[in-house]
């Protein structure tokens, strides 16, 4: 999609623990760590589960399904290379399974964007070695 | 524990906030408000055995108050930052006055305030390159317009809700600069704002609009805090802390469980609980207002209304000096300037100005107690204070 050359956004630096996250969604498709004595779902990764104390966290893939639980249109971008994008949604997903990741809501004008608006994941291969997880109309 | 009567403000400080630095530095001004304080509460600088100091946002700094306490020839026994974003101000008076109640020190000045304007506000961070931060490596990549596309994400999902409208939350802005307008020193205090000419602003972070949104701008403010000794020895009518709530919850909006319901839940009802009284009877409510929206949830929140109303709320009440619920008679920071997180404490002097009777023209008739709100991140930290003469 967008040339690598051209991306002058910033861009996330993957860690030994969110690697499995951003290596998912460069497969095209969103894995989480889950909690294995709680079983529920943890965004972003982390060292324990902070709804149990667990540590026995594994990754695990989700539907790529949810709803828009709020989103804002920028229209005047405060980091400067999103300028050329404005305006353009900033939103939080609720995901199927729970937790809610921020994201862009894209593939749609900005007028038809709605709260609870049910999306699906997709994924901008921004440069070679990171895909971001955005949502579209589902 | 009770702080209630531990402590009383009874100096305060505060430069007019002034668009850009104009020459100023944050040190200069650090000074410029301490020294006003501490006068105005009858001490000299030598009687200062605290300082705290709510950091500027702009300058990236180790030990504040060392490099203060140097400048001033303040040496305390009780010292540190205090870094909770707008919620600072608040935080520091229950400090000090748990230091005071502790017997750790006597007289604690709290110090904030900043050279900087809307360019150097928001350039640095926008410039810094991506750390292992949650927000860098999970949001920013997203395109959020710093802290403001947060607030914008709450009011969208406060409309959804609670049907609360554009509208409703521009009153707040209104009326908040029907108090600026009396005001002299409001960096907007010259400048008429209607209910229309908030909604016809152009849209910044849908739905809030530029005049829904705080101004960042160079200013400080600085409030002496003392023990009930002193507060008796002085010549200004104490501001007495009767009660105060602290409760927090995370950085991210994605992370917290309900974005649209905040810890003032918490922080406010611990502080009405410490004091003995109730919303209802506050002559005055200064609280935090970086957006429209944070004033109307605060509203809702501390208990003024019932949870969802705070539209209705707003539109069925005057909140200037002249009305039923005067709320943020200074103009609030949306009128009266952002200057860091002086921001903060302006609600805090612009409460103890009251209570002593020399609000001017803007002065609340019979003003006894006040509810005063401090709140950091999106909805983060908060700390609540009840304040009152006696």
């Amino acid at each position: 999609m967008t040339q690598q050359s051209e991306y002058a956004k910033p861009l996330p630096r993957p860690s030994e623990l969110s690697r499995p996250f951003w290596d998912a969604l460069k497969d095209g498709g969103l894995r989480l760590q889950r909690c294995g004595p709680c079983d529920r779902f943890v965004f972003y990764p982390r060292t324990l589960c902070p709804y149990c104390m667990g540590q026995e966290l594994d990754w695990a893939p989700l539907s790529g399904r949810g709803k828009v639980y709020t989103y804002t249109v920028v229209r005047r971008a405060m980091i400067p290379a999103f300028q050329a994008d404005a305006p353009y949604v900033f939103a939080i997903v609720e995901l199927d399974e729970g937790p809610r990741v921020p994201t862009n809501i894209v593939n749609c004008a900005l007028e038809d964007v709605k709260v609870d608006m049910p999306v699906q994941a997709t994924y901008d291969d921004v440069t070679a070695e990171i895909t971001l997880l955005k949502f579209e109309p589902a | 524990m009770t702080l209630k009567r531990s402590a009383a403000i009874t100096g305060i400080g505060e430069l007019k906030p002034t668009g850009s630095a104009e020459g100023k530095t944050t040190l200069g001004i650090w000074t410029d408000v301490s020294r006003q304080a501490v006068l105005d509460a009858g001490l000299t600088l030598p009687d200062i055995d605290g300082l705290l100091i709510a950091p500027p946002i702009t300058e990236a700094v180790a030990m504040w108050p060392a490099i203060l306490g140097e400048y001033i020839n303040v040496h305390p026994k009780y010292g540190d930052v205090v870094d909770l974003g707008g919620a600072s101000a608040t935080a520091m008076v229950w400090r000090a006055a748990a230091a005071i109640d502790a017997g750790l020190c006597r007289a604690v000045l709290c110090v904030s305030g900043e050279a900087s304007d809307i360019e150097s506000f928001y350039a640095p961070r926008a410039r810094k390159p991506a750390a292992q931060l949650p927000y860098r490596e999970f949001e920013v990549p997203y395109g959020p317009m710093g802290v403001n596309s947060g607030y914008a994400q709450i009011a969208m999902r406060h409309m959804h809700e609670y049907g609360t409208t554009s509208r409703q939350l521009a009153k707040v802005a209104a009326d908040q600069r029907t108090n600026a307008n009396a005001n002299p020193d409001a960096l907007f205090f010259d400048k008429p704002l209607t209910v229309d000419d908030v909604l016809d602003s152009r849209l910044i972070v849908d739905p809030l609009h530029l005049y829904e949104i705080v101004r960042p701008c160079t200013g400080g403010a600085a409030m002496v805090v003392v023990s009930p000794e002193l507060a008796k020895e002085s010549s200004q009518r104490p501001a007495w802390l009767l009660g105060a709530g602290e409760a927090s919850r995370g950085a991210m909006l994605s992370q917290m469980a309900n974005i649209t319901t905040s810890p003032i839940v918490e922080s406010a009802a611990a502080a009405f609980e410490m004091a003995g009284v109730e919303p209802r009877d506050m002559d005055l409510a200064s609280v935090y207002d970086c957006y429209t929206i944070t004033v109307l949830i605060t509203l809702e929140d501390a208990g003024f209304c019932e949870k969802g109303r705070g539209g209705p709320f707003v539109e069925e009440h005057d909140l200037t000096y002249k009305g039923d619920l005067p709320v943020n008679t200074h103009g609030g920071q949306l009128s009266f300037g952002q200057p860091g997180l002086a921001g903060g404490t302006s609600h805090v002097t612009e409460a103890v100005r009251q209570l002593q009777g020399r609000a001017g023209e803007r002065q609340v008739t019979g003003c006894e107690l006040a509810f005063v709100n401090g709140n950091g991140g999106i909805l983060s930290e908060q700390a609540s204070l009840v304040l009152g003469t006696e």
